[in-house]
């Protein structure tokens, strides 16, 4: 795991000697597994049966198809895109407050 | 029921903290560990019930009074106190350690207050210690910021003194017991407590103070004042609804700053905001598994948040560095500290087999059970945005990411030794909740692990995951800090003073002028006629003399004939 790469890193980085997650050529080998997990994880929505929590007020979004996978992700990438605008406004440089 | 002895558990360790600058190396090791454990029996020996009461005026004092709340809550600062004590005992100053010690004696203290007076006294103190803790860090930076600190927290405090005056007023007892916010007085008690919780809108003082303590200073600081005003809150404002839409504002405010932030440290301090958030909403929802839920995320939460600082202060202890733009690559080196850290984020997102995980949903699920829709989709979402913000944000930015280049050694053996075992609890409590459902207030009628539960949760902080990296070009770490309330009495006011000062002394300036003119004028004035042209200090010639002398001498021959 240790490798004896000088501290300043190089421009070019030494690809042979770098660790494997930091190589060009493994990163679509990263995104497949990533995917593959999501795969996995939405398996059991073939057989599990999800309990509505709020059925007497006519809410069933979550006992429907995948409702974690989807909410989970459009809700973070809508926290995501608010943050960046937000941050527009609210962005300072680190040395904003200093003297 | 009354006992002669009966004394405040946290006493033993503000009293023993006192006492650790005069140890040696080695008598000091036995004082940070030892006090802590003893203090841990002292909280398990007394029994239930007010133990000690002294007439006090007209009122009565309950000091030490034993509950199941407190009774948690003390369990879990004590375990803080040890873990957080073999964290810091060869790398911190005596200072920080006596400081962190009294600081956290006052929080139990705090959870054993059976009156507000005893409860307001053990508050001042913890402002005190913690302001130490952070000032310990030395550096101009850390003094500001330990001062604006003390100043937000001694704000509160006066407001919460004032609260508890006019309660005492109205209703004759002093007793600390469950308030609705419906009278000026209670509404100011709570507004006393929410600033420590981190409520809006002072919620900036978290992330501009801790993060400018020491490594362990943040430890240590990370646990006990906002679960000390988490625990008040729940035994002072069980089911107050304005708890509900101001919990789920500290929840989005912690995720969102986090998102924006570089100082991998300040990640996790706006982080806190955002858990004690999700305490705050279970305590305004108010039933029975609400409580146990915030109580035991409570617990959970101490437990991880210091793990996650001890990984993030060995980082900065071995590298000196802070920012996530100047980090990256450490797992190639750090391994230890890595491996803590990444167990710290799984437990903070609520993982399956962690403590997140069995007391989190606690909350949610009692949101459902009262069938509060919008709260319970906010909770989710948040649920998500933890993982986002915390559980993946800051093992990336810090240990994988980009390479920085650096290759820093693990942290000494006390510092493994102490995220080891916060790992181990974060993973034993997620694998055998039974321990810690038996001691939440009230009975547990709750199984996290079912395969409908794992099952979506696994999903929902999956596809959380997967967002990150859809994103991450959105979040590129930046040079910046972001603007919060602090603006105002940093910036605001500071340029409000400076342009007062500004105008105020042109205006001294112009009435100086002014003055100074008209004095000039007096002295041309006198010049004119005193100076050694001027009429009356002209030298006389000597003939006009001897005519006025003759003239004079005719006068009186003059007067003499007469």
């Amino acid at each position: 795991m240790k490798t004896s790469q000088p501290v300043s890193g190089g421009e070019k980085p030494d690809q042979g000697r770098r660790h494997w997650l930091y190589r060009t050529e493994n990163l679509p080998k990263l995104w497949v597994i990533q995917i593959l997990v999501l795969l996995l994880a939405l398996l059991p929505e073939a057989f599990v049966h999800h309990h509505p929590h709020f059925l007497d007020q006519g809410f069933a979004l979550d006992a429907g198809l995948g409702f974690y996978a989807w909410y989970g992700f459009l809700s973070c990438a809508g926290m995501v895109a608010l943050a960046k605008v937000l941050g527009i406004f609210l962005k300072r440089k680190d040395t904003y407050y200093d003297e | 029921m009354m006992s002669e002895l009966a004394l405040s558990p946290g006493l033993i360790l503000i009293l023993g903290g006192l006492l650790i600058p005069f140890a040696s190396a080695r008598q000091r090791l036995g004082l940070l560990l030892g006090l802590p454990a003893l203090t841990l029996g002292a909280v398990w020996w007394l029994p239930d019930g007010s133990l000690l009461t002294l007439p006090f005026l007209d009122y009565v004092l309950e000091p030490v009074r034993s509950t199941a709340e407190g009774r948690l809550f003390a369990t879990v600062f004590s375990i803080m106190a040890f873990a957080g004590g073999l964290y810091a005992h060869r790398q911190a100053s005596r200072t920080e350690l006596s400081a962190a010690f009294v600081y956290a004696g006052s929080a139990i203290g705090v959870t054993f207050a059976g009156d507000l007076l005893t409860l307001f006294v053990f508050w001042e103190i913890m402002a005190l210690g913690s302001t130490v803790v952070v000032w310990s860090a030395g550096g101009v930076s850390a003094y500001r910021a330990g001062l604006r600190y003390l100043l937000v927290h001694l704000l509160g405090g006066v407001v919460l003194m004032v609260g508890i005056v006019a309660q005492v007023v109205e209703t004759g007892s002093l007793a600390f017991q469950a308030m609705q916010p419906d009278s000026l007085a209670t509404q100011l008690i709570l507004i006393g407590f929410l600033v420590n919780a981190g409520a809006p809108p002072l919620s900036a003082w978290i992330a501009d103070a801790y993060p400018e303590a020491s490594p362990s200073g943040t430890v240590f600081l990370s646990a006990f004042t906002t679960k000390t005003a988490v625990f008040t809150l729940l035994v002072g404002f069980p089911g107050a609804d304005v708890l509900i839409p101001i919990g789920l504002y500290m929840v989005f405010y912690g995720i969102i700053y986090a998102l924006l932030e570089n100082d991998m440290r300040r990640i996790l301090a706006y982080s806190i905001v955002n858990q004690v958030g999700f305490m705050v909403v279970a305590i305004g929802i108010g039933t029975p598994m609400a409580l146990n839920g915030a109580a035991a995320h409570a617990f959970a939460h101490i437990i991880y948040k210091a793990l996650l600082l001890m990984s993030a202060g060995s980082v900065l202890l071995m590298t000196g560095k802070r920012k996530c733009t100047d980090l990256g690559g450490l797992f190639q080196s750090m391994p230890i500290t890595a491996i803590n850290g990444i167990i710290g984020a799984l437990a903070i997102s609520a993982f399956p087999f962690t403590s997140g995980f069995i007391s989190k949903s606690l909350e949610t699920q009692a949101a459902a059970d009262q069938g509060l829709l919008w709260v319970w989709m906010l909770l989710v979402a948040a649920s998500a945005g933890v993982f986002l913000h915390a559980g993946i944000k800051f093992p990336w930015f810090v240990f994988f990411q980009k390479d920085s280049g650096m290759r820093p050694p693990d942290p000494p053996t006390n510092l493994r030794n102490a995220m080891w075992l916060f790992s181990f609890l974060c993973i034993a409590l997620g694998l055998y909740p039974q321990p810690l459902y038996a001691i939440l207030p009230y009975p547990v009628d709750y199984q996290p692990y079912t395969i409908e539960h794992l099952v979506t949760q696994l999903q929902l902080l999956l596809f959380a995951g997967f967002a990150f990296f859809v994103m991450l070009k959105q979040m590129r770490r930046t040079l910046t800090i972001s603007l919060d309330f602090d603006w105002f009495y940093r910036k605001f006011f500071k340029e409000i003073g400076k342009e007062f000062t500004g105008r105020t002394s042109a205006a001294r300036a112009a009435q100086e002028q002014r003055m100074l003119g008209k004095a000039q004028r007096l002295i041309d004035n006198l010049y004119v006629h005193h100076g050694p042209r001027g009429v009356l200090a002209r030298s006389w010639p000597l003939g006009s003399m001897v005519i006025w002398v003759a003239a004079l001498l005719g006068f009186s021959l003059l007067l003499y004939y007469l």
